[in-house]
């Protein structure tokens, strides 16, 4: 048993959890709204590809991670646009910007980088003093890791502050609840949609680059593999909260951790089993985590003022 | 609160609506109207469904842009495109359908898209302080921190008219206010918005209740088809004048009654229990009979089960416990079908839902329970089309519907012809016993009237009527018992002719027979 509990296990766990947080987290603000942005996974891989390719090409991280940001940021407007504006049916129109952006982010792969190339990314940031703690390897296990991680983890505080104790985090939540209230209390529904879909984008971009920049350091086709997807579960999942989209995203992970060590050290499980863990345990999770209070009750109802 | 964290919107001496024209898609909703109301007064804005009343008003509040005319506030035109604009001109409005978000507490609703004292962080407590002060100053009771999913209808209401208070809306428009409230809550209400008008504040009061216009109002204008008929002092108009200004003709307030013949008991409840839609417990033993030949009036607040009764006796929601006899024989467990044709006529609440198929021809639904039944059938396959032209024009006849024809989708008829479809679909079936819930809801005064007057031939000719209604008016007039509901339970059964309407309106609060005496 030592040999799969290992301290390097909850550290990759850590780092893995890094994409699906930044991208439930923005799913969050857009399904608290009452907006189901179903295309995560495109914007994810779109962000990918753009912030991969601007490392690629400057070596420069931050452009990378801006770059990354920007496109989230354009994507998140353009399912904005489709779904509040054009009031567009949102499950389906999602699956529309997630092969639109699986097709593009694979077309610019060819047609401008060709064969899967590494770069050198996001390296490990030793906390001072804390990495060095061999208690139960904490060191390893939580300080060692690239400045993403920490953001990603430093956002879950911050969203759930901004979601409970803010102005902004009440109309998001009033409008995802009873949008008709939210009008006749002078807030403009369309706005905060716009906003916090956007913000999703700019979120999901992040989640994106990532992977590709921090977590892999590479980009291929479909790099992704429908982690967005993942994320949008995590948010039923972790009921529409940030510390649950935290705790789903952390199981994920490390049960994901675990299988990537398990098919490391040969125990005798067929891979494909292993693979197909993960999701399993997300879909029975998922059907105990369907009904919760938190659920914003106009998710994916486009607003029309009257009756 | 200081002056400087709130600052007050301009105080309205005087509000005027000019020539306002709002056209939808093939009707002229509002056509020219004028409206306009001071502070210190009432103004009454009369109509039936449909008149008007509130398109007119949602002009003013900005939900909807007038498609002619303008609004003058103390003289000066001004422009409201939104709510944001209107609020910020010191209007408020109390909807008809809360405006509240259930999740939410009673003050986080109120600092809902106000801006918080303390920048971007939220500024709860100060908003709670800040309402019990005015929950003081005007006797409205509420928790500030209380969900307000956990409110009674009633309580709902208070919080909106204290956050129309909180905001400072100079002009408060009313839209049905009194529609889910006991008469004692009516009276608790039209104090608090005498001491409004005291206050300096002006009132628009949006009804179509003549008793209750006559009680609070200073002026009425009185709206018919989207056209202004008059504004009158209320001093001097009387229930009749109003009634025939609202409908344009004669019309009858009170009804002849036969005596009562009853006969036995035609549909009997023991023990009834039932979940509500959220799971908890929707009716709790509930005990009941109606005889042949009476009116069984139920009264009671919506919400206090008298859907989920409904629905238990049609066999449209299983009873969990208890029985239900409909002419002596258990219909608990079984179809609705079966139910229908062992002698119950049903008139749903939601007629639009659970009563018709609204993109279904008059004729297909008038034979929606018959259609593979004796005389609509042959061989259990093929429709007589003939026949059931025949039975359905026979019908429009009778019952008098307007309709271009027996194939004419039902969506475009009128709400009274509908439910005049649904009554003669209903009654042209004998029934030994008739629900009928809420039947006048969103009806003109002429079909409520002719739904009334066949509701008491009915009663006549011996069949056992379970009158459900949230309009006291309606139960005092038809009834021969009255039976009160609250929280699921049938608090009391009465005579009609032994009991008050604050009697009722007491029992409708929760208090028992003996308590009320």
């Amino acid at each position: 048993m030592n040999e799969i509990f290992t301290a390097s296990v909850f550290a990759s766990a850590i780092r893995l959890a890094t994409p699906y947080i930044f991208a439930g987290l923005g799913e969050t603000f857009s399904q608290r709204s009452g907006v189901l942005n179903l295309g995560v996974d495109g914007i994810m891989l779109m962000g990918a590809f753009t912030g991969f390719y601007a490392v690629y090409i400057t070596e420069n991280l931050l452009i990378g991670v801006l770059v990354a940001m920007l496109t989230g940021l354009v994507m998140g407007l353009a399912v904005a646009f489709i779904s509040v504006t054009l009031k567009a049916e949102q499950g389906i129109s999602g699956i529309g910007v997630y092969l639109f952006g699986l097709g593009l982010s694979e077309l610019l792969f060819q047609k401008l980088i060709g064969t899967p190339k590494s770069v050198d990314g996001f390296t490990a940031i030793y906390i001072p003093g804390l990495s060095d703690i061999q208690f139960l390897g904490i060191g390893e296990i939580f300080f060692k890791h690239n400045l993403l991680v920490y953001v990603a983890f430093a956002l879950v505080p911050v969203s759930a502050y901004v979601l409970n104790r803010t102005p902004l985090g009440l109309m998001i939540r009033a409008v995802g609840q009873n949008p008709q209230a939210a009008d006749a209390m002078g807030i403009n529904v369309a706005r905060v949609r716009y906003f916090t879909v956007t913000l999703g984008g700019v979120m999901s971009g992040l989640a994106g680059a990532s992977l590709s920049i921090a977590l892999l350091k590479v980009f291929q086709q479909n790099l992704t593999s429908g982690m967005g997807f993942i994320a949008v579960a995590l948010v039923y999942f972790g009921g529409w909260r940030p510390f649950g989209i935290l705790a789903g995203a952390m199981l994920f992970s490390f049960v994901n951790a675990l299988q990537l060590q398990i098919s490391g050290i040969g125990v005798d499980i067929p891979a494909e089993f292993a693979v197909m863990a993960p999701y399993v345990i997300t879909i029975i999770t998922l059907i105990f985590a369907s009904k919760r209070t938190e659920k914003p009750t106009a998710l994916t109802k486009p607003f029309e003022r009257g009756e | 609160m200081n002056a400087t964290q709130f600052a007050a919107p301009p105080r309205i001496e005087h509000l005027h609506m000019q020539g306002i024209v709002k056209r939808f898609p093939g009707v002229l909703a509002v056509d020219n109207v004028d409206f306009e109301v001071k502070a210190g007064e009432i103004h009454a804005l009369l109509g039936e469904n449909g008149a008007g009343k509130s398109t007119l008003m949602k002009i003013l509040y900005g939900l909807y842009q007038q498609d002619e005319g303008q609004v003058l506030i103390n003289g000066q035109p001004t422009e409201i495109r939104s709510p944001s604009d209107s609020i910020r001109q010191g209007i408020g409005m109390i909807h008809q359908h809360f405006m509240l978000v259930p999740s939410l507490t009673v003050a986080a609703n109120v600092a809902l898209g106000m801006k918080s004292s303390r920048g971007w962080r939220l500024d709860l407590d100060v908003v709670s302080r800040r309402l019990e002060e005015l929950s003081l100053q005007y006797n409205l009771k509420v928790n500030p921190n209380t969900p307000v999913w956990q409110l009674a209808v009633g309580e709902q209401q208070r919080v909106e008219i204290l956050r129309a208070l909180y905001k400072n809306a100079a002009l408060l428009i009313l839209d049905e206010p009194t529609a889910v409230l006991t008469p004692q809550e009516v009276d608790d209400l039209f104090r608090v918005l005498n001491k409004m008008t005291k206050d300096g504040h002006a009132l628009i009061f949006i009804s179509h209740k003549l008793h209750e216009v006559l009680a609070i109002s200073d002026r009425v204008t009185v709206l018919r088809d989207g056209r202004r008929v008059d504004t009158i002092p209320t001093e001097g108009a009387t229930k009749l004048s109003l009634a025939e200004m609202m409908v344009g003709r004669p019309v009858v307030l009170e009804y002849k009654k036969q005596p009562l013949q009853a006969t036995s008991e035609r549909l009997v409840l023991q023990d009834v229990s039932a979940l509500s839609d959220r799971g908890d417990a929707g009716l709790n033993g509930v005990s009941l009979s109606v005889r042949g030949g009476e009116i069984v009036g139920l009264a009671g607040v919506s919400g206090n089960g008298q859907r989920e009764l409904a629905e238990v006796i049609a066999g449209l929601r299983p009873a969990t416990s208890g029985g239900i006899q409909i002419g002596g024989i258990e219909t608990r467990g079984k179809s609705p079908s079966v139910i229908n044709q062992l002698g119950l006529g049903y008139i749903p609440e939601e007629r639009m839902i659970d009563g018709a198929v609204k993109e279904f021809t008059v004729s297909e639904n008038f034979i929606l329970q018959d259609h593979g039944r004796q005389p609509y059938v042959r061989g259990g396959i093929f429709m007589k089309f003939r026949t059931i032209e025949n039975a359905c024009r026979e019908a429009i006849k009778q019952y008098e519907i307007k309709t271009p024809g027996t194939d004419t989708p039902l969506k475009s008829l009128s709400g009274g012809n509908i439910q005049k479809l649904i009554l003669a679909r209903e009654l042209s079936r004998n029934p030994k016993v008739l629900v009928a819930a809420q039947p006048t809801r969103g009806v003109d005064i002429g079909a409520s009237e002719y739904i009334h007057q066949r509701l008491l031939a009915e009663r006549d000719q011996g069949t056992a009527i379970l009158l459900i209604s949230e309009d006291l008016d309606e139960i005092m007039a038809l009834a021969d018992r009255v039976a009160v509901m609250y929280e699921g339970r049938i608090v009391g059964v009465v005579e009609r002719n032994a009991v008050t309407v604050r009697q009722i309106g007491a029992m409708m609060a929760g208090s028992s027979l003996e308590m009320v005496e």
